[in-house]
């Protein structure tokens, strides 16, 4: 079973992977690893998970400023998030940070119940259209 | 909402003018979609972040180099504090040194004055309240717009660098005059006396706030220069709100009592002591160096102690006599670097760190590994001075 979720696009592109889904924020230069992509932070639900390859559906960023840098070295370093998408509002560094670092980014449209959007699987990222797909299997 | 560019925006972006201002256009087009911009409005002064080795790595280093090329700054550019203090003796690998440099020869290629601190607000002649600037780093954004009365997003690094080289940021969020003022109030229910209390209230603040100003009501409108900055720091470290403010409102009110201040203590003070003290997250300005030179009062620190703050300060100390009575207590002033994510305080040298910074505990926690007993000032000069 599949479900399509309307987004504002806010870095074009596509991409797809298995979801890493979290309603806690990230702070992107002390919660992540940026030589394996790996949650660190011990104080967040998602730690020990790795971001690699993943669509990442989480709040917003907070902290410091150089979390736009960490997003880029994930990037480069190979382990960043296929694509990002922003639950509630997106900030400005995973909007810069997936601007510099070509990371299609997506911000959920507030309007859509999102209540069960752990329980699925799959996503594709879809940065032009502006359509997160999600899917069970 | 779509942000609309002019013709010549539109070129830039088109890489009419080369690709690495194509490149500050399409971060600039990016948060202005985030933030729900119309358009894009002249800035006059930018601070950027992200000129630590230690925070922007390998990549932050190619990044740079590559695009110090092309890219130059069209408006006055402070710079934040490197990872060391390049006039000190130090361990560090050269491997670090010779990056860290890689990273200072670019930022100066593209025109930035080389502040190297994280305090532009005590060094420089600002622009005047209600003009538009871009600050990265979290604790001046906080500042400019809560205490200077500039207005700038709580810009990103590279947010902040397509400003220096556009000249522009979007017109949005705090640079729009209504999001100014406070729609949430944080209702202080305890008392608060040092500049600690005031970096917990900004850390559980920053967690709880969602909106990009908080008020904290009439209740913060006395506060000094080093209460402020404490308690912007922690502000930005925590959250996304990137202006606090002194305006009483109705409702929407979130409580701030001993159980909140608890449950910061509780994550951040992570051991009893430690083996070396560290202040200046943000860097110490003035003020606050003559207050910790007057509280020492001829004492000496009976741990190793590292001091920083921006070097025309520390010159200027000198000039006064407070360098050299803050150094014969066995203070360690280091210029052009702070406490954050410096390669002086590792877990591998320290086993913990003494501080009352609360955005600096945040640092040497989550990501040098280091242990932290997070204590106020006067605490620290009353128990590791003799």
């Amino acid at each position: 079973m599949s479900y399509s979720l309307r987004c504002k696009v806010i870095v074009g592109g596509k991409a797809s992977g298995s979801m890493l889904v979290t309603k806690q924020p990230i702070n992107f230069l002390s919660s992540v690893d940026l030589l394996t992509g790996m949650i660190t932070d011990k104080n967040h639900e998602l730690c020990g998970e790795f971001v690699k390859d993943h669509v990442l559906v989480f709040p917003y960023a907070v902290g410091s400023s150089v979390g736009a840098y960490s997003i880029f070295a994930l990037k480069s370093n190979g382990v960043s998030p296929s694509g990002i998408v922003c639950t509630s509002r997106t900030d400005i560094t995973t909007a810069s940070g997936c601007a510099v670092a070509n990371i299609p980014l997506l911000e959920l449209c507030g309007d859509q119940d999102i209540a069960e959007i752990q329980n699925y699987k799959q996503a594709i990222v879809d940065g032009i259209s502006g359509i997160l797909q999600i899917k069970k299997v | 909402m779509f942000v609309h560019l002019t013709r010549e925006e539109e070129d830039a972006l088109d890489e009419k003018y080369g690709q690495a201002v194509s490149i500050a256009y399409k971060i600039l087009l990016s948060i202005g979609k985030a933030t729900n911009a119309e358009k894009l409005i002249p800035v006059d002064w930018v601070h950027l972040s992200g000129v630590n080795f230690n925070t922007i790595g390998d990549a932050g280093v190619k990044f740079l180099t590559k695009n110090s090329e092309e890219m130059r700054f069209l408006v006055p550019t402070t710079i934040n504090p490197m990872g060391y203090d390049s006039h000190k003796q130090n361990n560090l690998s050269n491997n670090f040194k010779r990056q860290q440099m890689e990273i200072v020869k670019a930022y100066e290629k593209m025109g930035s004055i080389p502040s190297f601190s994280c305090i532009p607000y005590e060094l420089f002649q600002l622009p005047d309240r209600g003009h538009n600037v871009s600050f990265a780093e979290s604790n001046a954004a906080v500042m400019a717009n809560s205490v200077l009365g500039l207005h700038t997003n709580k810009e990103s690094s590279l947010s902040a660098l397509a400003s220096a080289v556009t000249g522009k940021a979007p017109y949005s969020d705090l640079r729009i005059r209504s999001t100014r003022d406070p729609k949430i109030k944080i209702k202080i229910e305890t008392e608060l006396h040092t500049e600690l209390d005031y970096g917990i209230l900004g850390y559980f603040s920053g967690k709880s706030v969602k909106e990009s100003c908080v008020s904290f009501g009439p209740e913060i409108s006395e506060i000094d220069i080093y209460k402020s900055k404490s308690l912007a720091a922690a502000l930005g470290t925590s959250g996304v709100c990137g202006m606090f403010s002194n305006k009483e409102i109705n409702g929407n009110n979130i409580s701030f009592g001993k159980e909140e201040e608890k449950s910061v203590m509780d994550e951040l003070n992570t051991t009893e002591s430690g083996d070396v003290i560290a202040l200046g997250s943000p860097q110490l300005g003035t003020h606050e160096l003559e207050l910790l030179s007057n509280m020492i009062d001829g004492k000496k620190f009976s741990k190793k102690c590292m001091i920083f703050c921006p070097r025309s300060l520390y010159e200027k100390a000198s000039n006064s006599g407070v360098a050299q009575r803050l150094e014969n207590a066995g203070g360690n002033l280091i210029c052009d670097a702070c406490t954050c994510l410096s390669p002086l305080l590792t877990h591998e040298e320290y086993d913990g760190v003494i501080t009352n910074s609360v955005k600096a505990a945040h640092y040497l926690n989550k990501s040098s590994g280091v242990a932290v007993c997070l204590t106020d000032l006067r605490s620290i000069i009353r128990n590791y001075t003799r």
